[in-house]
C-alpha cells in the first residue's frame, strides 16, 4: 500500500519534471518557425543585394532591353508597369470603395450581403494565372482588345478587387457607430452619412488598402505573362492598345537566360523592384500613422 | 433667418431620397462587378474547355500519363502536370505548415508584445515579395548553394526548390490565420486551466490549440490551394519537363508552369494548344475552388464561438 503511494508520488514528480523541461524547450523549438521565416527573407535580400549591387545604375531604367546584358535596361517594362498598374488602380480603388459602402451600409447583415461577400471571398481564391487565361480568352480575343495595356489593366483590377474591397470594408467598420446613428437620428439619408461621416474618416485607411493592392499588382507576373506573352519590347507603351511588358515579366525573361551577366542584371532589377515596393509600403504605413494621429487628436 | 415652408421641406426630402436611391444603384452595380467577374471566369473557361473536349476525350485527359501537347505526337494526359502540382504543393505545405503553426503558437502564446509587433510585419513581408524574386532565389541560390550541398546530382531545375520557395511564400498565410484563431480563444480559458494547476505547456497544447483547431486546419487547406496556383516560381525553377515522376530532385512541369510555357511560346487562337490552356486552367480552378470551399467551411463549421 505504502509502496503504491510512493510510486504514484514518484510518477507525479517525474511528470512534473518532464513538463518543467518541456516548458523550457518547447518555446525554443517553436521560435524556430519565426527564425526560419526571418532567415529566408534575410538570405534572399543578402543574395540579391550582393549579386546585383555592382550592376545597379541609371541605365537600368532609362535603356531598352537588349541582347547584350551590359547595356540592357528595362525602360519599356518600367513604363508598362506604371501605365498598366496605374490604370488598374483607377478601375479598382473606386470600385472597391463603392462595393464596401454597399456591403456595409446598404446590404447590412442580410442574406443577400452574405452571398455577395461569399462571391468576393471566392474571387480572392482564384489563382492569379487563371485571371490571365480568362483575360486572354475574354478580353484579348472575346472583346477584341488585343494583347494590350487595357486588357492587362482590367485583369489586374479584377485580380486586386477582392483584397482592396476587404480593407475598405474594414475601414468603414472602424468609423464609430455613434456618429452614424447620430446622423441617422437627425434624419440624414445614407448618402449623406456616407459622404459626411464615413468617407472623411475611412478614406485614409481605404487608400492604404489601395496602395497595398497596387503593390500586389506590381509584383504579379503570371496573368501578365499569359496576356502579353514573353516579348522583347523595345518601345514605350504610348496608347491603351499598345503591346506592353511589366517589370516582373522582364525579370522572368532575364532570369531564364543562363548567363552570369544576366543573373547580375536580374538581381539589379530585383533591387529596383523591391525598392519600388518598399517605397509604396512606406507610403501606406505613413498614411496609417497620420490617420492615427488625426484620430487621436479628434 | 427664414423658415422652410413645408413644401420646400418635402421637396428637399424627396430630392435627398432620390439621390440616395440613385447612389444605392451605383454602389450595388459596383458590388456586382465581383459576381460578374466570377461568372465571366467560369463561362470563359467552360466554353473553351468544351471545344477542347470535343477534340480530346475527357477520359484520356484525366487518366492519361503522357502530356505532349506542344510536340508533334500529341498526348493529352494531364496526370504528369497534376502530379507535379500536387508534389510541389505538398512540399510547400510540409514546410509552411509546421513552421507556420510553430511561429503562430510562439507569437500568440510565448512572445512578448514587443517581439510580436516586430516580427509579424517581417513575416508578412514574405508574402509581399514578388514571386519572380523567389524564382530567382530558387534557381540561383537555393538549388546551387544550398540543396546541392547535400544532394550533389540535383538537377538545376527541380521540384524540391520550387516547393521550398512556395512554402516560404505561403508561410505568412498559415501564421496569420492560425494566429488569429489562437488569439480568438478567450483569456478566461487559459486562466481557468492555470487555476487548475496546469503548466504553460498544457495550457498551450491542451486548451488553446484544440480550441483554435478549426483555424489551424483551415490555414493548411487554404495554403495548399494557394500553393497549387503559384505559377512563376514553378516556371522559373521547376523547368518545362512534363514527366510523371516522384523524384523531387528532377525537373517536372506543374499545371501552372505548363500554362506559362504555352504563353511564352506561340499558341494562335483556336489551336488545340490554345484550348488546352483553358482545360488545364479549369481543372486548376475546380481543385483550388474545392479546397477553398472546404477551408472556409471548416472555419465556419468547427469554429467554437465564445
Amino acid at each position: 500500500m505504502g509502496d503504491q503511494v510512493l510510486r504514484y508520488e514518484d510518477l507525479a514528480r517525474r511528470r512534473n519534471d518532464l513538463k518543467k523541461t518541456l516548458d523550457r524547450v518547447v518555446p525554443v523549438v517553436l521560435s524556430l518557425g519565426v527564425f526560419l521565416g526571418v532567415t529566408v527573407l534575410a538570405a534572399l535580400l543578402f543574395d540579391v543585394v550582393t549579386t546585383g549591387y555592382d550592376r545597379l545604375n541609371l541605365n537600368l531604367i532609362t535603356e531598352y532591353p537588349s541582347a547584350n546584358p551590359a547595356e540592357a535596361g528595362m525602360r519599356s517594362a518600367v513604363l508598362g508597369t506604371i501605365v498598366t498598374v496605374g490604370l488598374s488602380a483607377i478601375f479598382c480603388i473606386p470600385l472597391s470603395i463603392a462595393s464596401a459602402i454597399y456591403l456595409v451600409e446598404y446590404a447590412g447583415g442580410r442574406r443577400w450581403a452574405e452571398v455577395l461577400r461569399y462571391n468576393i471571398a471566392n474571387l480572392a481564391g482564384v489563382p492569379s494565372v487563371v485571371f490571365g487565361i480568362v483575360g486572354l480568352g475574354f478580353l484579348v480575343y472575346g472583346l477584341g482588345l488585343g494583347r494590350s495595356v487595357i486588357a492587362g489593366a482590367f485583369t489586374l483590377a479584377i485580380l486586386t478587387l477582392p483584397y482592396v474591397t476587404v480593407t475598405c470594408v474594414e475601414a468603414i467598420k472602424t468609423v464609430p457607430e455613434d456618429l452614424k446613428f447620430g446622423a441617422y437620428a437627425l434624419g440624414a439619408t445614407r448618402l449623406q452619412v456616407v459622404r459626411s461621416i464615413i468617407l472623411p474618416r475611412a478614406l485614409p485607411m481605404m487608400l492604404t488598402g489601395g496602395i497595398l493592392g497596387i503593390s500586389r499588382a506590381i509584383g504579379e507576373a503570371a496573368p501578365i505573362l499569359i496576356i502579353s506573352g514573353l516579348l522583347f519590347i523595345r518601345e514605350d507603351p504610348v496608347s491603351l492598345f499598345s503591346r506592353f511588358t511589366v517589370i516582373p515579366l522582364q525579370l522572368f525573361n532575364w532570369i531564364s537566360r543562363p548567363l552570369p551577366a544576366f543573373q547580375e542584371l536580374s538581381a539589379a532589377a530585383i533591387i529596383v523592384l523591391l525598392l519600388i515596393l518598399l517605397a509604396l509600403n512606406s507610403a501606406a504605413i505613413y498614411l496609417r500613422y497620420k490617420l492615427y494621429r488625426r484620430l487621436e487628436a479628434a | 433667418m427664414g423658415y422652410l415652408s413645408s413644401e420646400q421641406f418635402l421637396s428637399s426630402v424627396k430630392r435627398r431620397r432620390a439621390q440616395d436611391r440613385l447612389f444605392m444603384v451605383v454602389v450595388l452595380a459596383a458590388t456586382l462587378v465581383s459576381t460578374l467577374a466570377l461568372i465571366v471566369i467560369f463561362v470563359t473557361l467552360s466554353v473553351e474547355s468544351v471545344s477542347f473536349f470535343t477534340r480530346v476525350s475527357i477520359i484520356e485527359f484525366l487518366t492519361g500519363t503522357k502530356w505532349t501537347v506542344l510536340f508533334a505526337d500529341k498526348h493529352f494526359g494531364v496526370l504528369p502536370l497534376l502530379n507535379a502540382t500536387l508534389m510541389t504543393s505538398a512540399i510547400a505545405v510540409a514546410v509552411a505548415g509546421p513552421a507556420g503553426i510553430a511561429a503562430a503558437i510562439y507569437l500568440s502564446e510565448y512572445a512578448s508584445q514587443r517581439f510580436r509587433n516586430l516580427m509579424k510585419p517581417v513575416i508578412e513581408t514574405l508574402s509581399g515579395v514578388p514571386t519572380v524574386v523567389y524564382g530567382y532565389f530558387a534557381l540561383y541560390f537555393i538549388t546551387p548553394n544550398f540543396l546541392r550541398g547535400f544532394w550533389e546530382d540535383l538537377s538545376i531545375h527541380n521540384a524540391l526548390a520550387v516547393g521550398l520557395m512556395i512554402g516560404a511564400l505561403t508561410l505568412p498565410i498559415v501564421v496569420s490565420i492560425s494566429d488569429d484563431a489562437m488569439k480568438a480563444v478567450p483569456y478566461d480559458l487559459r486562466l481557468a486551466a492555470y487555476s487548475l494547476g496546469s503548466r504553460k505547456i498544457d495550457v498551450v497544447f491542451r486548451v488553446v490549440l484544440p480550441a483554435a483547431l478549426s483555424g489551424v486546419v483551415a490555414s493548411i487547406v487554404l495554403t495548399f490551394a494557394r500553393a497549387m496556383g503559384e505559377t512563376i516560381i514553378a516556371a522559373i525553377a521547376g523547368g518545362f519537363r512534363p514527366v510523371l515522376s516522384f523524384n523531387v530532385g528532377e525537373s517536372m512541369q506543374t499545371m501552372t508552369s505548363y500554362l506559362a510555357q504555352v504563353a511564352t511560346g506561340d499558341a494562335p487562337h483556336g489551336t488545340i494548344e490554345y484550348q488546352s490552356l483553358f482545360a488545364v486552367g479549369l481543372l486548376l480552378l475546380v481543385i483550388t475552388a474545392t479546397l477553398n470551399f472546404i477551408g472556409l467551411k471548416v472555419i465556419r463549421r468547427w469554429e467554437i464561438r465564445y
